[in-house]
């Protein structure tokens, strides 16, 4: 049993600065079986992986590999020692083919045979069930192609202990499938997985054993088979919590926002929306579902002003005056000149919605700034803002001049939102406001969302969870390729009726989305 | 011999130190950390004369120390160099900070520079001598800032790169003042400068350079303020950390492109100003001898603090005078001197990195007992 174990961690803790991301962590994994490490946000599992992947160095505490302690300082030692991690964010070289990438940073003695190793990655492939085209640039791939690459690199190189961070946070539900069975197949032939993640029916269909981690500490590790989600839930965040989402039928609903076929180009010449229409409803939540990359953001960032359309016309219908507006090709700050109060919570956070380096208050500061005719800043409106926000979405941090960079993801998106909502918006426009949050808090933000609903928000939510996208919206606008695949009731539909959705490209699709939605009006 | 083997692997698998970033430093701490390193500084600084030279290291800081503040004369003259490359450093430093790469300072210094001497030559005995040191000032500043905004008008309507384009605008303003040094030289054509009599700055208090040292002592209050807590400068943080912010709540991010490269000629500009109407009273094609590209180095010492770049442009002043005097008392080359500033600035700014990160002493026995 104990020759079975492949890595094993000993009373590992490690600190930034006063920050405790792990402490006394110890848990072991055997070859042949698929480790998940589950935990809320900021709980320090992708810590624990960099250590054991070489990214940092634990302060104390013992790692072994195969019953050896090893030290492992940088990412070389990971590779001499078996280790391969996949992280979320792909580290690969665009102009590159799938190949080039894999072997890229491979040193071996022999002389550079390219139709050797491409023979070697075909193994690879075949052994384990991958689909992948060795001579495909990466800039041509979809995403899950990437993270294929990135795990036959691994692979490549002999790894023997693969750890996967978030996985599937970017897959379609399809695409997750595929993934599981490869990874199983890796499981079967004695490799040892480890899987971090936040989401639980993974955790449940996928892994043997569960580790969880809280605020940092090891709560303890559990048989997959012997175990429930809200056992799960309850070791990860401390204390029993609902998971449900209350979903109102909305009131007094009326147009807001409609949108009248709108298209929009790259600048290579890609369309990127094409000839898209719909309405947005206040008092509704109309969820966005759709392949990443299929024209969401520019969907939303045309709305907010931030993209210049070829065709079609946004028109805001005013809730006092009832007088419409054209918004299209109006800056951010047209925009908001005319009136229209429009919040809008990118799905880059920290490179668009908020600026790292800033503090809270100077965050809270950048809708409002402008306000007065004085040419110098008043900072007490902020930041009397912020506390409130701080106290009422239950952020952590130290104090209000904290640089929002240093805060968790979770907290950063809360201090987002709460901004956003601080506005009294009319058009609430949120691109996965609750990517990469746990439990707690991506349903704090799911009940946000609501409560802007019922007080007569329009609300437009693009989300990549389609269980969360059925239980939250009214309606779902399924986008794909840039063009409306399907407007559906979100009350009445499946996750697999929307994932078919998603992936069918037929070209009637647009006409039979406005006969939709014509029928629901 | 198991254990012994044991404790090698142990010796080798586990290094006795490893690197953490560290949380925020108290200031105290990390001002302490800064001294320790530039008396380490000094002591290798020591270690080299001797080795190099023979020369006892004390006598040759003594040295150094009495080249730059050893007389009252020699006190002024560094504050009043400190005052001009602090003036430089406050002009690219909004610019920087908006991560727009101005290395132009010294090109806008010397147009600066230029405009001024014209006021002062075509103008000079015609008007009184108040209004010719306004009109000369204004000019400079307009000069400068054209300067300034011409590169930035190409990088928003074209999407130039900035960092090229205030280079090579710099060899244009090179060129511009070495033509005119040598057609207003006296006599004409002999490269040696007209001395400019008129519109020069008045002496406050029988000095020659306090005039120039408060009026940059008021633009890094000024600067520090406009920085800090005016809406503009709240727009160039934004600008600087990111474009796609500032784009999403509505900055006019061309707009406070051209603005702040405007700000950053313009106080280039009154930096040529004092050289010409404040301190030479000539204008040459080395006027600003290379203080575009030092003030680069006190701005991002300084972190973008103006407060601060008072002292690292003080610091920075105070090792050139007194390098270069021990090179003339010592008789050693220039380039003894360069080592010698060379290694004290290195070790300042190598502070940095122990000001940001911790060296810490891995804990592994201990829980290997546990």
């Amino acid at each position: 049993m104990k020759q079975n174990i492949a890595l094993e961690l000993k009373n590992i803790t490690k600190t930034f600065g006063s920050v405790v991301a792990n402490k006394n962590v110890s848990l072991q994994v055997r070859k042949g079986e698929i480790l998940s490490i589950l935990g809320e946000n900021g709980s320090g599992k992708t810590t624990l992986m960099n250590m054991v992947s070489g990214i940092y160095y634990p302060d104390s505490g013992q790692m072994l590999i195969d019953g050896q302690e090893v030290s492992i300082s940088s990412p070389k030692d990971a590779f001499r020692y078996k280790i391969g991690m996949i992280h979320q964010h792909f580290k690969l070289v665009d102009v590159f083919s799938a190949a080039e990438n894999i072997i890229l940073g491979v040193e071996e003695e022999k002389k550079f045979d390219m139709p050797q190793y491409i023979e070697r990655i075909k193994e690879i492939t075949d052994q384990y069930g991958f689909e992948l085209d060795p001579y495909k640039k990466i800039y041509e791939m979809s995403v899950s192609e990437k993270q294929t690459v990135e795990i036959i690199k691994v692979l490549f190189r002999g790894a023997d202990i693969l750890i996967l961070d978030e996985p599937t946070a970017v897959l379609t539900p399809q695409e997750t499938t595929k993934l599981f069975k490869v990874l199983r197949n890796m499981r079967e032939s004695g490799k040892a997985i480890i899987i971090i993640t936040h989401k639980l029916h993974e955790v449940l269909s996928l892994s043997d054993n569960v580790a969880v981690l809280r605020k940092g500490e090891y709560i303890g590790t559990v048989k997959t088979s012997e175990t429930n989600e809200t056992e799960l839930t309850e070791m990860m965040v401390g204390k029993k919590i609902s998971l449900n989402i209350e979903r109102s039928m909305p009131k007094n609903t009326c147009d807001r926002l409609v949108v009248d076929k709108i298209s929009c180009i790259n600048r290579e010449g890609v369309k990127l929306l094409d000839n898209v229409s719909f309405h947005v409803r206040a008092g509704e939540i109309l969820g966005v579902a759709g392949i990443a990359g299929s024209g969401q953001r520019e969907l939303l960032e045309a709305i907010a002003g931030l993209q210049h359309l070829t065709a079609g016309r946004i028109t805001y219908i005013d809730p006092k005056t009832n007088q419409e507006e054209d918004l299209r090709d109006k800056t951010p700050l047209e925009i908001r000149q005319m009136g229209v109060r429009l919040a809008f919570v990118p799905e880059d956070r920290l490179g668009m919605g908020l600026v790292g380096n800033m503090d809270i208050v100077d965050n809270m500061m950048l809708r409002s700034y402008k306000k007065g005719k004085s040419v110098f800043l008043q900072r007490k409106t902020p930041k009397t803002l912020a506390e409130e926000v701080i106290e009422r979405l239950e952020v952590a941090t130290p104090s209000v001049n904290t640089p929002v960079r240093r805060l968790s993801g979770g907290n950063v998106q809360k201090i987002l939102v709460g901004r956003e909502i601080a506005s009294a918006p009319t058009v609430l426009m949120a691109a996965y406001p609750a990517r990469g949050l746990d439990i707690n808090s991506s349903y704090t933000i799911y009940n946000l969302l609501n409560e802007q609903k019922e007080q007569g928000v329009a609300v437009i939510f693009v989300g990549e969870d389609l269980d969360v996208l059925i239980e939250l919206c009214d309606r779902i606008l399924v986008i794909g390729s840039g063009k409306i695949a399907g407007i559906v009731d979100g009350r009445n539909i499946t996750k697999e009726e929307i994932g078919l959705l998603m992936t069918k490209s037929s070209e009637e699709n647009g006409e039979k989305e406005v006969a939709e939605d014509g029928k629901t009006e | 011999m198991g254990k012994l083997n044991n404790c090698m692997i142990k010796a080798f698998c586990n290094p006795p130190v490893h690197i953490a970033k560290r949380d925020t430093l108290v200031w105290w701490k990390a001002w302490g950390i800064r001294t320790i390193s530039v008396l380490l500084a000094l002591v290798v600084c020591g270690i080299i004369t001797i080795a190099l030279t023979g020369i006892n290291p004390i006598n040759l800081y003594v040295t150094m120390f009495e080249g730059a503040v050893g007389t009252p004369r020699l006190v002024w003259n560094l504050l009043q160099n400190t005052a001009i490359l602090l003036c430089v450093s406050l002009a690219v430093t909004p610019a920087f900070k908006m991560r727009f790469w101005n290395i132009g300072a010294e090109g806008q210094i010397l147009i600066g520079g230029l405009a001024t001497a014209v006021c002062m030559i075509f103008l000079g005995g015609k008007i009184p001598s108040a209004l010719l040191i306004l009109i000369s000032f204004v000019a400079s500043i307009v000069a400068g800032a054209i300067w300034g905004v011409f590169p930035a008008y190409f990088k928003t309507r074209f999407n130039s790169n900035e960092t090229l384009f205030t280079l090579m605008m710099n060899y244009i303003a090179i060129q511009l003042v070495a033509y005119f040094t040598l057609e207003w030289s006296v006599p004409k054509g002999s490269g040696t400068p007209r001395t400019l009599e008129y519109g020069q700055l008045p002496m406050l208090f029988s000095q020659k350079y306090l005039i120039n040292i408060l009026i940059v002592v008021l633009l890094t209050v000024i600067m520090y303020i406009y920085l800090k807590y005016s809406k503009h400068g709240y727009e160039i943080s934004v600008v600087g950390e990111s474009e796609n912010t500032a784009k999403y709540i509505g900055i006019n991010v061309k707009e406070v492109v051209l603005r702040t490269m405007l700000i950053s000629g313009a106080i280039c500009g009154i930096a040529g100003f004092l050289l010409v109407a404040g301190t030479d009273h000539s204008l040459k094609s080395d006027t600003s001898g290379g203080r575009g590209f030092t003030a680069i180095m006190v701005s991002w010492l300084a972190k973008f603090n103006p407060i601060f770049m008072v002292l690292t442009s003080l610091l920075i002043v105070f090792l050139e005078k007194g390098a270069s005097k021990i090179s003339e008392v010592y008789r050693l080359n220039s380039s003894f001197s360069d080592i010698i500033t060379g290694i004290i600035i290195f070790f300042i700014i190598g502070a940095e990195f122990f000001v940001n990160y911790a060296i810490k002493i891995s804990k592994k026995e201990k829980e290997a007992n546990v």
